[in-house]
């Protein structure tokens, strides 16, 4: 008899979902569905205020990662007002953001995604959370809390404050960078960077152990979207779209970020509210696409710093052409956190950084523009409409972890197909689902992080909607 | 010739303190730094006794009454801190904030607004009576300004300045109850308004960020409002 298993909520994740998985007359996984059950309407409620308030009022759509929204509302602001802002005013938005890749992707790594890793997918629940690998591997989790606090606290100085920083602003930022600021982030991602390339050595050392997952965690051909600079390297800030397939053929390249229309459609579904983008000229769903640290090193040329290019050549040892397992965006995430540090401080030794000229000020002079930056998660893309007085009248956002919606899905059931048994449910089974999950670090609320505190309900039910067995973890 | 006496007497929290009869209980409270709340009242413009917030205490009369406009009283007696009046002034404060849709995080005066400050200082932490998010236009046709109805707590500043100081008369009350609304040159969008002489006085004085400069994103306006006490000390020497 037909089957269903529901996993809600989904834990160790940026928001709330559940997962659905339906299982055949034998017990064997039939489908998977990712469903994130949330609503938040920013879009909507967007519209009629003005431009200049949008990088605020859009960066709290996230908690985790406010600083790429900032950014990628800034950019289109500065679109709207059709300004080329200064070029330090570029050059500190940059720092920012990559002080906001270094926590972020510390987060998912250390505080999300090493408890399984470290302790065991089989692991006791109660353990398998950060507390526990701060008992049995204290070094690793110091180092995690304090490269996240690290990036955290660049933010602040820079910003004056670690979440929600009114910093960026249309046309610029709203203050310069002081001699004794500079200095102090400098430390700070010197030590990072010894944090960082500490952790890769230790990862790389692990990856065998990790083979089953790496062969079954979302590993299926699909395309890479993502942007480049013009040289064709690892790029967050500007730069051009790129399309890469899963043969590694460049298939869209130097696309103008105003044209993502052109290559980017989005589709809904009635299971989630969470849109389904897809690469338009292959059509929906076939169009599916991957975004994020993974995308980004499958799609440049190379990341233009010493220490994360000595990683890329060997992170791109582990297959020929682009790397298609989602359990390697954690490999990418660390040589991505390397490469932020190690642009930092190329960027804060630059002999004009301490430049007072950090701002352009401009009223509205186009209708629309559009903002598209590198979150952590990927290619954020926020797309504004304003009516003559510079009130917006419709916002498009397709955040990072949109993208990466069909991808997910797939993913969930190509891992629930490998290791669910539907005859008999045990716990590290569906943990190995959500763990798949996670892999995206997909940021759904963009609000908080519940470290594995939610409870986990999960039922399998008949076809009548009576309960066969249960699981439950709190 | 009055047989009133010029310097009167009175208590205000425990404290003897003299004052003419033309002064206010928040004139004299406000000389001797005793720190009544106001929204509506700003030195320079002509009192409204709108916003309730300076409400007191007298021993005697029944009813609380504003400070602003209660002109002092030989032997009063002034409460100005009661824990009656604390959760009055929070309550109020509560309602302005339910009222239209506040939002001080993304609001182009968090960290420099007056209902937000008085907030803090009242400590209301929470809202609770349900609020009541009306839809409300925002008119952003004027070269340098906007008026923005989401932040507006009606406390006719701006209808007082323009009139007082400016002498323009731009801005007017329209509607009633929870109608009520400001508007320009009797409902005119404001970038046509022909009486306004683009002086800024109005966004100067707003207490929230109701009236504010163009071209500032959230949390930069910050108002200068020094001007007014000066400008209305000349016009009183010089008419």
């Amino acid at each position: 008899m037909p089957r269903t298993i529901t996993i809600d909520p989904v834990t160790r994740i940026e928001g709330h979902a559940r997962i659905t998985i339906k299982l055949d007359d034998a017990g064997k996984v039939d489908d998977a569905l990712f469903h994130v059950t949330q609503f938040r309407g920013f879009e909507k409620f967007c519209e009629g205020r003005p431009f200049p308030e949008m990088p605020s009022l859009t960066a709290r759509t996230c908690g985790i990662c406010p600083v790429s929204h900032l950014m990628a509302a800034s950019k289109a602001c500065d679109s709207l007002m059709a300004v080329e802002i200064p070029p330090v005013g570029a050059k500190l938005r940059k720092v920012m953001n990559y002080a906001q890749m270094t926590q972020s992707h510390a987060l998912s790594f250390f505080h999300l995604s090493s408890p399984d890793m470290l302790l065991g997918w089989d692991a006791e629940p109660a353990k398998r959370n950060v507390l526990g690998v701060m008992v049995e591997f204290p070094e690793l989790a110091r180092d995690g809390i304090r490269l996240r606090q690290i990036g955290q606290t660049i933010i602040a100085i820079l910003g004056k404050k670690k979440i929600h920083p009114a910093w960026m602003v249309p046309g610029g930022v709203n203050s310069s960078l002081t001699a004794d600021k500079r200095d102090d982030i400098l430390r700070m991602a010197e030590e990072g960077l010894d944090i960082a390339q500490r952790t890769l050595t230790w990862f790389e050392t692990q990856l065998p152990a990790f083979s089953e997952e790496a062969d079954h965690f979302g590993n299926f051909p699909s395309l890479f979207l993502g942007l480049v600079s013009a040289e064709g390297k690892l790029e967050h800030y500007d730069g051009f779209l790129r399309v890469k397939d899963h043969t590694g053929k460049i298939i869209e390249d130097m696309v103008p970020t105003d044209n993502y229309q052109d290559i980017v459609g989005e589709a809904v579904e009635s299971f989630s509210y969470m849109k389904f983008p897809y690469y338009k000229p292959m059509g929906y769903p076939k169009g599916m696409y991957r975004v994020g640290p993974l995308a980004r090193l499958n799609l440049c040329d190379s990341c233009g710093t010493p220490l994360a290019d000595e990683a890329l050549l060997r992170f791109r040892q582990i297959q020929q052409g682009p790397v298609l397992s989602s359990f390697h965006y954690h490999y990418a995430r660390l040589i991505e956190i390397v490469h932020a540090l190690e642009r930092i401080n190329e960027l804060l030794r630059e002999s004009d950084i301490l430049s007072e000229h950090v701002r352009a000020r401009a009223r509205g002079n186009r209708r629309r523009g559009i903002g598209i930056a590198e979150a952590p998660r990927g290619t954020l893309i926020h797309d504004y409409h304003i009516d003559e007085h510079c009130l917006m009248t419709k916002a498009n956002l397709i955040i990072a972890t949109g993208h990466n919606n069909l991808a997910m899905n797939q993913g969930v059931k190509q891992v629930a197909q490998h290791w669910v048994d539907g005859n008999k449910l045990q716990e590290h089974m569906l943990n190995r689902v959500e763990a798949v999950i996670r892999c995206y670090d997909p940021c759904l609320s963009c609000a908080t992080h519940a470290l594995g505190k939610m409870p986990l309900h999960i039922q399998l039910l008949d076809t009548q909607g009576k309960v066969m067995d249960e699981l439950t973890r709190s | 010739m009055s047989t009133q006496p010029h310097i009167i007497t009175l208590t205000i929290d425990g404290r003897e303190l003299s004052a003419t009869v033309d002064d206010s209980i928040l004139t004299i409270a406000r000389q001797h730094k005793i720190d009544i709340p106001t929204l509506c009242f700003l030195e320079g413009l002509s009192t409204w006794g709108a916003c309730r917030l300076c409400l007191v205490e007298i021993e005697g009369t029944p009813k609380l009454l504003s400070a602003c406009t209660t002109k002092c009283v030989e032997n009063m007696v002034v409460k100005t801190d009661t824990e009656r009046l604390k959760q009055h002034r929070k309550m109020i404060i509560e309602l302005l904030f339910a009222e239209r849709n506040h939002i001080c995080s993304v609001c182009v005066s968090n960290g420099a607004c007056e209902l937000q400050s008085l907030a803090q200082e009242c400590g209301v932490d929470h809202v609770s009576v349900p609020y009541r998010y009306p839809s409300l236009q925002l008119d952003s046709s004027h070269d340098l300004f906007r008026l923005d109805n989401n932040r507006c707590i009606l406390c006719t500043r701006c209808v007082r300045v323009c009139d007082e100081i400016e002498g323009a008369h731009t801005w007017d009350v329209a509607g009633r109850g929870i109608d009520a609304h400001v508007l320009t040159d009797l409902n005119t969008l404001w970038g046509d308004s022909e009486s306004c002489t683009s002086c800024g006085k109005c966004v100067q004085v707003c207490p929230t960020g109701a009236l504010v400069q163009k071209g500032t994103a959230v949390a930069e306006m910050h108002k200068q409002r020094e001007f007014l006490p000066y400008l209305t000390k000349m016009r009183r020497n010089h008419p």
